[in-house]
């Protein structure tokens, strides 16, 4: 279980900001802080890790303490048990794929956890190469198995995925869900990709101009009404043209252009950029069965 | 023939002050790329006062600060036999001062130029400041350190006035090259001055030559 309270006066784009929350992670869980960017996300994540100081607070992780200001409290991210990938990776160039996991490992820590990770993000093959000569997705591997040589007590992702393309977006979930239950991480993801944060957390914290405005499953946080749709996809409405006395939205899902019909009232509610989940009720969905690729 | 004596001499002095203040320059380099103390634009201007500076403004105040007659001069003369000025040694630290500018701005700009996010990952990796310095900072900025030391190297063997100031011109103990050349012109041996000159203007010129083709990755290019 991990306690935080976090109190912060940030300096954001219109001024300063009042960042201020208090949340509990559950061990094992995967948990996803959301919110526009500037919301404070990032903040929280670096001061967890010791990078960032708060003004006030309390961190504590399972039973030990991290952070207290009351109690004059500090410990330095090199006695937090943390494993971070940054957005840019933070991938040290002047090292290779193995070396890089190498140096994370502790003093008198047995190496083998660095070729079981290897295995793992299947980059075996690419571990004598320069991290710099790597494709974005191979980084993004490697950045997360270096978090995991530590087996940290906490995994943070600070939008590991934003810079890669689609498709390989959806792999390197996978990977990241396959790490998680293997190693029975506790981790907390920044996203702003409801996609992501639909198929990975369990646990939402929803946070506006640094305050948690609402925390619950992502089912709880971006449904209003709780659906029981057989099928629905998340995405994001490109275009809307108006035909007759119906709508067509076209959304975004994934890659796929999708064409939803929306009735005058419902259409109107709805804007070009807008999130929005397609939800289909059962009647008579095609099923085709796809080709081994 | 030309006496070797001068421009080995500047070789020995440019040699020992370019290792010197690569000593010296990292953790200075190092303290102001990362420091938020309001002392460092102060700090900043003495370091790169020497760019400006006359030589010789530098190399009067060394010359009456270690004088004998001076206290501080007088002090270090008595308690350590220690003699400044127109000594080898009162050049090595005129020329660490000297050229102190061109050995910490390239450091200190490959410092800038790494994402922070190098330092602060090795710490979450429980890596301390030092270590981190020595096996991931250092080794992503070798350009820079290659930099620094080349044109330390080079600035220390061009120097003159400062030399002038606090070494004279004392046969194998301050008379390094530039010196030489001005003593022979002096004394109308163009000849020798001009040997001298050429020697420099070779040496500076392979010096500087291999520093960019290393830089721009051309000897890389080659051996490949």
């Amino acid at each position: 279980m991990i306690k935080v309270t976090l109190n912060k006066t940030l300096d954001a784009a219109d001024g300063k900001m009042e960042l201020d929350v208090s949340f509990q992670v559950l061990k094992g869980s995967l948990t996803t802080i959301y919110g526009e960017s500037g919301a404070g996300k990032t903040s929280i994540l670096r001061m967890l890790s010791g990078l960032l100081d708060p003004d006030k607070g309390h961190i504590e992780v399972n039973g030990n303490l991290w952070y207290d200001h009351s109690a004059g409290k500090k410990l330095p991210p090199q006695k937090r048990k943390i494993g971070y990938v940054f957005q840019d990776y933070a991938l040290f160039p002047n090292m290779t794929v193995r070396e890089n996991l190498s140096y994370a490992l502790d003093k008198g820590q047995s190496p083998e956890i660095v070729d079981e990770l290897l295995d793992i993000i299947e980059l075996r093959n690419l571990e004598t190469r320069k991290s710099d000569t790597l494709s974005g997705g191979q980084k993004q591997r490697v950045a997360l198995a270096r978090a995991l040589v530590r087996k940290p007590d906490i995994l943070l992702l600070d939008e590991p995925l934003s810079a890669l393309d689609t498709s390989i977006r959806s792999k390197l979930q996978d990977y990241i869900l396959k790490v998680h239950d293997k190693f029975e991480l506790t981790t907390i993801l920044v996203s702003h990709d409801l996609p992501e944060i639909f198929k990975m957390s369990d646990t939402i914290l929803f946070l506006v101009n640094g305050k948690i405005e609402k925390s619950g499953p992502p089912s709880d946080i971006f449904l209003k009404n709780n659906i029981s749709g057989k099928y629905r996809f998340t995405g994001t409405i490109i275009e809307k043209t108006k035909n007759d006395v119906v709508y067509i939205i076209g959304v975004l899902v994934d890659n796929n252009l999708i064409k939803v019909i929306a009735t005058e009232e419902e259409g109107a509610f709805l804007e070009i950029g807008d999130k929005v989940l397609v939800v289909s009720k059962a009647f008579n969905p095609l099923i085709i069965k796809m080709e081994e690729q | 023939m030309i006496e070797w004596g001068p421009i080995i001499l500047s070789f020995k002095l440019a040699a020992l002050t370019t290792l010197l203040l690569l000593i010296l320059a990292i953790p200075l380099a190092y303290w102001l790329s990362y420091t938020k103390s309001i002392s460092k634009p102060i700090i900043e201007t003495l370091v790169s006062m020497p760019l400006v500076l006359p030589p010789t403004v530098l190399g009067f105040y060394l010359l009456v600060a270690f004088s004998p007659e001076n206290s501080f001069g007088h002090f270090l003369d008595q308690v350590f036999n220690f003699r400044l000025v127109f000594s080898f040694g009162g050049l090595v630290f005129a020329s660490l001062i000297y050229s102190l500018p061109f050995m910490v701005h390239p450091i200190q700009a490959g410092f800038n130029s790494l994402p922070e996010s190098y330092s602060e990952a090795s710490y979450i990796m429980g890596k301390s400041k030092l270590r981190t310095l020595f096996k991931v900072l250092l080794p992503n900025i070798k350009a820079s350190l290659l930099t620094g030391i080349v044109l330390a190297f080079a600035h220390t063997i061009g120097e003159f006035g400062v030399v002038l100031m606090i070494g004279g011109n004392i046969p194998d103990k301050t008379r390094v090259a530039s010196i030489a050349i001005y003593d022979e012109v002096e004394s109308l041996n163009y000849d020798t001055a001009n040997i001298y000159s050429l020697i420099l203007f070779t040496i500076t010129f392979l010096i500087l030559l291999t520093v960019y083709l290393t830089n721009d990755g051309y000897l890389k290019r080659f051996w490949k």
